[in-house]
């Protein structure tokens, strides 16, 4: 399933949000999640299905001024 | 020492943690200068890059605390989006909400501003609106919900100082009580001191310490012009006046 992480092009066989996330190795890491602009807690990744086409930001710290 | 939505912080400076040369002077100047707020933000990371979690250690490890922002959002939709995330990921209700309006100066979109802010305060965050000193737009932060407000000096990263002094000086004088720091646009200590001496109770910056040649004497050089700048708005400066006035006593000078 075509899908869009980050801003690029996916091809994932991955039906949930935490499917993701375990998928791109980031299962444990220090992320925050939104879907189709979205945000999506933590506590439902497991339940947040995903669909050909949707948009994933995966966030983490980063410097800020 | 200034409270943000009920917490004290030990000091008056807040610093941003972009642009450093590197992560031991970016901690260098924390520790320095005494910051006693760091601002970070979310950004996307490249596949397998540990950069992220990297960082927060560091930040962990300066044991101060921490506010995010919403930097580089433009609309009112990503600032309450990119809150959320940095909300769950930072693990605190403070945001530094930017909704920026101007891609040249980097100017706060004002209608943009109040309806995030809106949003977020109801949403349980406490929010430090990066604003203008414009009276309109702080009187509906402040009905928004907003108990603490961030005027800019002058656009983020210009070093330029304060722009307009009057306009800050009236914001001041219109919310005695109201938490207000200025936020960007300093490039020197003396216009930190300048920001105190107005009765500001914080100053927030980030390119003029990370930027300069030496950010961890820029850093400590900011940390005592606030200080400074503190201590003369407490001790009620004299009133300015045109002609001169002798400070030597004139009864007593010898006839020569």
């Amino acid at each position: 399933m075509k899908l869009v992480v980050n801003g690029e092009a996916v091809d994932s066989t991955a039906t949930t949000l935490a499917d993701l996330l375990a998928e791109l190795g980031k299962a444990q890491a220090k992320v925050a999640t939104a879907v189709n602009e979205q945000f999506v807690p933590a506590g439902l990744r497991a339940a947040q299905a995903l669909n050909k086409g949707d948009r994933v930001e995966i966030v983490a710290p980063r410097q800020g001024g | 020492m200034p409270a943000f939505y009920g917490k004290c912080i030990s000091s008056r400076l807040m610093l941003g943690t972009a642009q450093y040369p590197s992560p031991a002077i970016l901690a260098e100047a924390f520790r320095r200068s005494g910051a006693g707020i760091a601002t970070v933000s979310v950004r996307r990371e490249a596949g397998g890059e540990q950069a992220g979690q990297d960082f927060w250690a560091l930040i962990q490890e300066l044991g101060v605390a921490v506010l995010p922002n919403t930097a580089g959002c433009h609309s009112v939709r990503e600032a309450v989006t990119t809150a959320q995330m940095a909300r769950e990921l930072f693990d605190t209700n403070w945001i530094k909400l930017e909704v920026i309006g101007h891609a040249d100066t980097l100017q706060p979109d004002p209608f943009g501003l109040v309806d995030a802010a809106r949003r977020l305060n109801d949403d349980g965050f406490e929010v430090f609106p990066y604003c203008t000193e414009d009276l309109v737009l702080c009187e509906r932060l402040v009905e928004a919900g907003c108990q603490v407000l961030m005027p800019w000096g002058a656009p983020i990263g210009s070093g330029l100082g304060l722009n307009n002094v009057y306009g800050l000086r009236s914001l001041r004088a219109h919310f005695p009580d109201l938490t207000l720091v200025v936020d960007a646009g300093l490039g020197l200590p003396s216009q930190a001191a300048h920001v105190m001496e107005l009765g500001y109770d914080a100053v927030l910056l980030n390119t003029g310490v990370a930027r300069a040649g030496d950010p961890v004497a820029m850093a400590k050089g900011f940390a005592s012009a606030v200080e400074a700048g503190a201590l003369a708005a407490e001790a009620d400066p004299m009133e300015p006046r045109d002609m001169a006035v002798p400070s030597t006593p004139v009864l007593g000078q010898a006839f020569l």
